[in-house]
């Protein structure tokens, strides 16, 4: 019962408990970019932390500034073991690209529609790198 | 699949050196995953890119400076973490100041102009309507798109420079006119006039745009006569941090809009939504965090960046009196030089105000360190970011409110039918 995914941004395979959010989210002003925490005051998973999750995500907002967010979470190895999205989002995978060019090891990034994702949360999920996800 | 040139690709392969190829495969790449089937020139860049979040960004900037990198295109810059000496104090550890302040040189080293400011277009940065630029910082974008009229998606961090530098950006959704057209509706006529031409509606209006198109294009009906350039600046900066919005349309107003037929691309709207009383009271409430307390510790005004006309009316509302709580006004080179040189800097100092410039209270560490503060804005933007950024609870309010309330040194509302 795993699910085939396209491949956005490819990236080892990982297994990690999925981290599925409720409501978009704006990456700067949204999240620590040093520890990976959820800082929107106003966001409903406030105070959980993105770092080492499947982190999915249902759409995203807010600032241009979330590929430097992402590189600097990549960077500081609190960012997201892999990222799951509704829909590519031309900012966010901006830094994983960046990170690729930097020469950093890079989580990958799968398309996933919205309402798959609902049901993975807090499931671990096993991703092979050619885009199957396998809940364990 | 993008379809590059022989030129391109050879560019992507090295032949102009190590930064123009890093800088052309950003753009390729960013091209591919959005489904753009080739690439485009771009007459003009707003770099949000020299923003300090960390050690990352100053070593990507210095990769691009060592790797030969100059932008092929003007590019201004957006706000930098530091500000120059006699503003307000940077709170940042000597680390973190030494690498902010690398990376602000490194995007200047690449020819970028040293405009330090998230309001370009009011420091002579005005592309012509139909032109396409590749423009970061959200509230840039969407006033480029909207009130300019110019052509750009939301530009991320690095995604900005690469075009710069490349002097091409990926072909595909606000460049493309069929895109441009609104499919949202959202009428305000319902409410009094005198709301309508009030400034403190404008980011109220912005957060509830935001967060009802999400990233689809709206048009705005019933503002006709209630506008001015600083208000749509205000409704914009609410609006793409509510939401994704990039572009928006007012009928009778914006150049894309010379009535709402045109703005709906003569065709029905998917969706019309009125912006009814209890709508907005209840985006109002949600602008809000501190729970209606009497408390401020601090007033911030200027996200987007003030212009000389705001600060005018700053001083006019001030008159002279001395504030109780500090006030920051957070805006550019480009006013605060003038109002430097002839005096009206030093006065409006004399009286409690902090002028931030080249960057801003939610962008770097300013505010001080205290349980439990508050902080009152009437920028939506502040309004949202402030609270995750700064730990400060927010009252959102008037101008008016917000200068009375620093002068009192606690909330200070004036009466107003939110109708």
């Amino acid at each position: 019962m795993g699910l085939n995914a396209e491949i956005l941004i490819p990236g080892p395979a990982v297994t990690a408990t999925c981290l599925a959010l409720t409501a978009p989210i704006s990456f700067w002003g949204g999240v620590d970019p040093r520890t990976g925490a959820i800082i929107d005051a106003r966001h409903p998973q406030r105070g959980q932390s993105i770092a080492g999750c499947v982190l999915a995500l249902p759409g995203t907002i807010g600032s241009s500034s979330a590929s430097a967010v992402l590189l600097e979470l990549v960077h500081a190895g609190r960012a997201p073991a892999a990222i799951l999205m509704h829909e590519p989002d031309a900012i966010l995978l901006l830094g994983l690209i960046v990170a690729r060019e930097m020469g950093w090891a890079v989580p990958q990034a799968l398309k996933v529609p919205a309402d798959k994702q609902r049901g993975l949360d807090g499931r671990r999920l096993r991703l092979t790198g050619d885009g199957t996800i396998t809940p364990e | 699949m993008v379809d590059l040139s022989d030129q391109q690709r050879a560019i992507a392969s090295g032949s102009d050196g190590p930064a123009a190829a890093m800088a052309m495969r950003i753009v390729a790449e960013s091209a591919r995953l959005m489904g753009a089937p080739r690439l485009i020139s771009v007459a003009s860049a707003h770099i949000d890119g020299a923003l300090y979040h960390g050690d990352s960004g100053t070593l990507f900037a210095e990769k691009l400076v060592e790797g030969g990198a100059k932008v092929a295109i003007r590019a201004t810059l957006n706000v930098g973490a530091l500000t120059p000496a006699g503003c307000a104090k940077i709170r940042l550890p000597p680390h973190e100041r030494d690498m902010a302040a690398r990376m602000m040189r490194a995007y200047e080293a690449m020819g970028c102009e040293p405009s330090w400011t998230c309001a370009p277009y009011q420091a002579g940065h005005r592309p012509k309507a139909g032109t396409d630029v590749a423009w970061g910082e959200s509230n840039a974008v969407v006033f480029c798109n909207s009130v300019l009229g110019a052509r750009t998606n939301r530009y991320g961090d690095f995604l900005d420079i690469a075009c710069a530098i490349a002097g091409v950006a990926p072909d595909y959704g606000l460049h493309r006119p069929e895109n441009r057209r609104a499919t949202l509706v959202i009428d305000a006529s319902g409410l009094s006039r005198e709301l309508r031409a009030s400034d403190v509606f404008y980011p109220v209006l912005g957060a509830y745009l935001g967060r009802s198109a999400g990233t689809s294009v709206a048009v705005i009906d019933g503002l006709q006569g209630c506008t001015t350039e600083d208000r749509l600046k205000a409704l914009g900066a609410s609006a793409a941090s509510a939401g994704g919005v990039g572009l928006f349309h007012v009928a009778g107003v914006t150049p894309e809009a010379p009535d709402l037929d045109t703005a709906l691309g003569h065709r029905p709207p998917a969706e019309r939504i009125a912006f009814t009383q209890a709508a907005l009271g209840d985006t109002l409430a949600r602008l809000s965090t501190s729970g209606g307390a009497d408390r401020v510790d601090a007033v911030a005004i200027g996200s987007p960046h003030l212009s000389l006309a705001e600060i005018e009316e700053v001083e006019q509302r001030l008159a002279g009196r001395k504030l109780a709580v500090p006030l920051y006004a957070n805006t550019g080179r480009h006013v605060v030089g003038p109002l430097a040189a002839n005096g009206r800097r030093a006065a409006l100092e004399a009286q409690g105000v902090v002028f931030v410039v080249d960057t801003c209270v939610v962008a770097t560490p300013i505010l001080p360190d205290i349980d439990g503060a508050v902080l009152m804005t009437n920028s939506g933007k502040f309004a949202h970011y402030a609270p995750g950024n700064t730990g400060y609870a927010v009252s959102y309010g008037s101008l008016a409110e917000c200068i009375e309330s620093a002068v009192a040194g606690r909330l200070v509302r004036e009466p107003r039918a939110w109708a």
